[in-house]
């Protein structure tokens, strides 16, 4: 039914953390990898090897440049995908109740037996998070590896979405957002985790972690300003005068002044 | 927004062909026999007809009918229960005007009704939006409104209404476009909120996930047609309420010219609302076009 629970039990969710991430793009290939081979129609291309390829991907990472008013511009790596939303949009909208909001742990799912392909909940989603599969005719979106993370039959380190398990950088982190002791919770607490375009109301559970100020590189000369600032200095006093007289001597000789 | 013609011809036939339903459930023709199955099935025709080409868009329509279930949070789906039964009782009642010369009007006035609620319910998929400044504004619903009553009212041969109706539509249309062109602005998203990055700097779309389009870019960052906007505004405009009213008040003799110009009318107009939805469609930016740094 596409009426969403007024509460869940857990929000499960994923923590990015825009600090860490180095833009490798590991995610988004293991994410296809695994939502290809296992729960629901594959994530098809089209032609893959052609011209102008294109396929459907549940998770993408864009990359931006931030410009404050003054000093260096800052590159941000960006990972996107479902924030399986609390006030999700893309469920009430549904004219056939194929999509569905968990009251278990809140995962927001398509049933894709039951979808017509009428494309609206994409139109409703702010964060482009769902993609029409054109081989299928039906909705994609992330599921929080659902058939992972309850999954027994996997070791217990991969039961975690294939994203968090494959970032290389440690950048994204899962578990219950909903519960303030979890470590994720903390992570948000901690770090000034941040909602993406609030003012959409859609409440959304993933949070991302904004990244941390750059390092001024004029104060850090200063620290080692006792051993470095010397190499660069003009000589003075004896050697200074050394300098100069074999500057004028005739002859050769190679470099600059010191 | 893509543009697609199946949505284009789906809200601007069944926009007309509800109007019209919602004129003959009203009386307006009282028409029996004949006359009446001419008019029935030019409303039928085309409520129906624009009914099956927005299922043109769907990647199943196979499992159309499923979209009758969610009529609690659903526009959709409502749209999908107004349209079967206005078509049923109008249905009804039109059987009673074309074969039997009666005019059962409770059911003509719930006909009525249902029909406009269809307009109305179509009106709300795009207005509930939010992710589409453009189309989340009260005047959208008012526009679908004023358009299906302004053409319902000139295929229903209303000529004391359809003039007043259509000026209305032609004034509900500049104001759309007016209060439409700063939605976007004043709806508070930008760049900066997309990506909470806004309190730090300017951001500005480094790269995108992939070299290739995408099935996001290619439904939602529509901006190939927009250059021509304002033409194609001046066109909507003069097609769609200008041309069909001055069609209407010219003082003409002749049943014959009178009739000839209401025909040349109704096709300008439905022209002009083709046209007009077109850019409905072409100039409604979504917001998730802000992560790829576009409009
Ligand atoms: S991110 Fe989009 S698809 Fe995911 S729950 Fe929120 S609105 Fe729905
Ligand atoms: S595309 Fe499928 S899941 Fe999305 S709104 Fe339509 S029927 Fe529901
Ligand atoms: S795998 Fe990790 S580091 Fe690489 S793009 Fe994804 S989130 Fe960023």
């Amino acid at each position: 039914m596409t009426e969403l629970p007024n509460s869940t039990d857990r929000k499960m969710g994923l923590v990015i953390d825009l600090d860490t991430c180095v833009g490798c793009h590991a995610c988004v290939i293991s994410c296809k990898g695994w939502n290809t081979e296992n729960y629901g129609a594959p994530l098809s291309d089209q032609n893959a090897y052609g011209a102008d390829p294109s396929g459907t991907f549940l998770n993408r990472v864009h990359s931006y440049e931030v410009q404050p008013p003054e000093g260096h511009a800052q590159l941000v790596h960006f990972p996107k995908s479902c924030l399986h939303c609390e006030d999700a949009p893309c469920v009430t909208v549904c004219p056939t109740g194929a999509s569905y909001k968990r009251v278990e742990d809140g995962i927001v799912l398509v049933n894709e037996s039951n979808c017509i392909g009428c494309g609206l909940c994409a139109w409703s989603c702010p964060y482009g998070a769902r993609e029409l599969d054109l081989a299928e005719g039906v909705m994609k979106k992330c599921t929080l590896c659902v058939d992972r993370i309850y999954n027994e039959n996997l070791p217990e380190v991969d039961r975690v979405p294939s994203c968090v398990r494959t970032c290389p950088a440690g950048a994204r982190h899962f578990g219950d957002l909903g519960d303030p002791d979890s470590d994720v919770s903390k992570l948000v607490a901690e770090r000034g985790g941040m909602d993406l375009m609030p003012e959409m109301g859609t409440k959304p559970v993933n949070k991302y972690l904004p990244p941390r100020p750059k390092d001024q590189i004029d104060d850090q000369i200063d620290i080692l300003a006792p051993l470095l600032a010397p190499v660069a200095e003009e000589p003075k006093g004896f050697l200074g005068w050394l300098d100069k007289a074999l500057d004028k001597l005739p002859g050769h000789s190679e470099g600059g002044s010191n | 927004m893509h543009p697609a013609p199946s949505v284009i011809i789906f809200t601007t036939l069944s926009g007309l062909g509800f109007g019209l339903l919602t004129f003959l459930g009203l009386g307006k023709p009282e028409v029996t026999g004949w006359v009446a199955f001419v008019f029935y099935a030019i409303a039928f025709g085309f409520a129906v007809g624009g009914l099956l080409a927005s299922t043109f868009h769907l990647g199943r329509p196979e499992r159309a009918w499923r979209a009758f279930s969610q009529w609690k949070t659903s526009w959709l789906s409502r749209e999908g229960i107004c349209a079967v039964a206005a078509l049923v009782v109008m249905g009804l009642f039109a059987f009673g005007a074309v074969f039997l010369d009666t005019h059962w009007w409770a059911l003509g006035w719930i006909g009525a009704a249902l029909s406009l609620a269809t307009v109305f319910t179509t009106s709300m998929i795009y207005t509930q939006l939010k992710t589409i400044p453009r189309w989340n504004m009260s005047l959208t619903p008012v526009m679908f409104l004023s358009f299906s009553l302004a053409g319902g009212s000139l295929l229903a041969g209303a000529e004391a209404l359809a003039p007043w109706l259509l000026a209305i539509a032609g004034a509900v249309q500049l104001a759309y476009w007016a209060k439409g062109d700063q939605a976007f602005a004043t709806s508070g998203t930008d760049m900066g909120t997309a990506t909470g990055l806004g309190d730090r700097g300017t951001v500005r779309a480094f790269e995108p996930p992939h070299t290739g389009s995408n099935y996001l870019l290619r439904e939602f960052v529509h901006v190939v047609g927009r250059k021509h906007a304002q033409k194609l505004r001046v066109i909507a405009f003069a097609l769609g309420f200008a041309l069909p009213l001055i069609c209407l008040i010219l003082p003409v003799e002749g049943l014959m010219l009178k009739h000839l110009l209401a025909g040349i009318a109704v096709l300008l107009h439905i022209a002009g609302v083709a046209t007009s939805r077109w850019l409905f469609f072409a100039q409604a930016e979504h917001v998730v076009g802000l992560y790829y740094g576009k409009r």
